[in-house]
């Protein structure tokens, strides 16, 4: 029971990371690369504050905004010097590695007996007492639903939806007015900021930051991302937004109960990679493989 | 109204490539005309829209718009008084957002779009109003996604979208080209009727001779740059198809 709460809670924490690629990747239709470091500058950032006495939740914040000036940087890339987006977001993400290394003043920090925001709330409620489990999931849980409400609220903005018009059709916006450049600087922005709190969250959960700990985050929020829209038709509601924003977190959460049955029935850790990589893959293509399928099946029925 | 004085642009400059377009182009438009550009492919009808619009900037010339000198502004931010719509019936509206969801952003076309809701109940009315207008049934549609239309329907979408704020000059640039022949008729039935409603400024690119002379109350051809022809009033009222065809050998 307690580990299968400790999953869930993991997936609980990784969808704050996966609901910031969903924002580039499904809303502004960019592969934003920058994930993965800013991720890391979250962990980093939060890290070092933390060991040098920096309350955790305030913390958590600076590490947010520090993430969302990476975003920045990629918008500026893509929209001022028109490099194209995953080339902007590589970028981004390479120069992260140096910084956050920099950061850190080592290739990673511990926080071992440090005050973070699980033990600080594990410490300071009586029945949670020393039941880091339960912290995490609670934490998890708060976190997903402060951000799932805020971004739904502000993709029904003017604001939000002119963002949502930039990355369906851009000549659209331009031809209404709209500053697409700001758009999808902004975008970005509120992206990596989730990113950033994610791998803060991350770092603190589990118990160090490391410069490698977003190698492959990109592909497992996708792998979240993906999986979540197939509980897409499940859901009945008129709000788009909202049911999409839910699924991402089913996914996530999805996504580590395979991984925790997977590793259960003996599947090496290192392959972990290979196996998310696989099934995102598979789950991006279905689309495409069902049109071939029924236009073959199509086809064969118009022929006898 | 609209002033185009002196206007040069070439593609590829400095290039074996180089193609000259407009050599000292100038173009004057009076307020409430609508203006029929017909020409062949490659006599410049889309560039000069594109030059309006602020797609692209012109390499020398000075473009107005009620007085103010537009040369240099930002394709966007002149957008808020321009209204355009495409050929492609795609290109106009965000497939995945709803009707309503598109006609609410074109609402605030000449507004900064800010953190207020999007999409607002008081509106509905006015939108609804305005697609009543069409006779396509779409007013029950406010919610359906936008990909979800055919062509046509797309395009009278977008027709509404670029004059749900009156905008100082209206772009058509070959508006009916993709569609139907019942679709175009309808989509050129809206365009008169809404541009001599809201007494628009329109300039409308056609390959078709027929809806040129049945349209607006100015006809200019252009060929390789130049303005070959340019009639208006009784001379446009009595122009023929056979005169444009004739025309067109040139």
């Amino acid at each position: 029971m307690q580990i299968l709460i400790s999953t869930f809670s993991q997936g609980l924490i990784w969808t704050i990371l996966a609901l910031g690629v969903f924002i580039t990747f499904r809303i502004l239709n960019f592969a934003d690369m920058t994930s993965e470091g800013s991720l890391t500058l979250g962990g980093s950032i939060c890290a070092i504050l933390i060991t040098n006495g920096v309350n955790p939740f305030i913390s958590l914040l600076i590490s947010g905004m520090a993430a969302s000036v990476a975003g920045l940087v990629t918008g500026i890339l893509h929209t001022k010097l028109k490099i194209q987006p995953i080339l902007s977001g590589i970028l981004t993400m390479i120069a992260l590695y140096s910084i956050n290394i920099r950061i850190m003043g080592k290739a990673n920090l511990s926080l071992l007996g440090k005050s973070t925001v699980f033990s600080r709330l594990e410490n300071g409620v009586p029945f949670l007492k020393e039941n880091f489990t339960l912290s995490t999931f609670i934490i998890g849980l708060i976190t997903c639903i402060i951000s799932i409400l805020i971004l739904n609220l502000f993709f029904k903005t003017q604001l939000g939806l002119a963002i949502r018009a930039t990355g369906d059709n851009e000549q659209m916006m331009r031809a209404q007015g709209g500053n697409t450049d700001f758009k999808k600087i902004l975008a970005l922005m509120i992206s990596n900021l989730l990113c950033g709190i994610a791998g803060a969250l991350i770092a603190q959960s589990q118990g160090y930051s490391d410069v490698n700990m977003g190698t492959g985050a990109i592909v497992i929020a996708l792998a979240s991302i993906v999986i979540g829209e197939a509980f897409i038709k499940l859901i009945e509601s008129k709000n788009k937004i909202l049911k999409s924003l839910i699924c991402v977190a089913l996914g996530s959460i999805c996504y580590r109960m395979i991984i925790f049955f997977v590793l259960n029935l003996g599947m090496n850790p290192s392959d972990l990679k290979l196996f998310t990589a696989f099934i995102t893959a598979v789950l991006l293509g279905v689309p495409h493989i069902k049109k071939i399928t029924t236009k073959g099946v199509n086809r064969n029925a118009a022929i006898k | 109204m609209l002033q185009l004085n002196n206007i040069c642009k070439k593609f590829n400059k400095n290039s074996s490539d180089e193609k000259l377009i407009f050599e000292n182009l100038n173009l004057h438009i009076k307020k409430g005309e609508f203006v029929v550009i017909v020409g062949g492919n490659g006599a410049g009808k889309s560039t000069l829209m594109n030059l309006i619009s602020g797609s692209i900037f012109p390499d020398n010339g000075d473009i107005f718009i009620d007085g103010q000198n537009i040369t240099n502004l930002q394709e966007n931010k002149r957008a808020k008084f321009i209204g355009r719509v495409f050929q492609d019936p795609l290109k106009g509206s965000a497939p995945n957002l709803t009707v309503e969801e598109n006609l609410s952003l074109a609402l605030l076309r000449d507004k900064k779009r800010g953190l207020a809701f999007g999409v607002h109940k008081n509106k509905r009315a006015l939108l609804k109003n305005g697609l009543k207008n069409f006779n396509l049934g779409l007013e029950n549609r406010l919610n359906a996604k936008m990909g979800l239309l055919s062509g046509g329907q797309r395009q009278a979408v977008t027709l509404l979208m670029a004059t749900l704020v009156k905008p100082k000059i209206l772009l058509l640039d070959e508006h009916t080209a993709a569609l139907d022949p019942k679709s175009s008729e309808k989509i050129l039935e809206l365009t008169e009727k809404i541009t001599s409603d809201e007494h628009i400024t329109t300039l409308m690119i056609t390959h078709n001779l027929d809806d040129a002379i049945r349209l607006g109350n100015r006809l200019i051809m252009l060929n390789k740059g130049k303005i070959q022809f340019d009639v208006s009033g009784d001379d446009k009222r009595s122009l023929l198809n056979s005169n444009l065809s004739d025309m067109f050998k040139i």
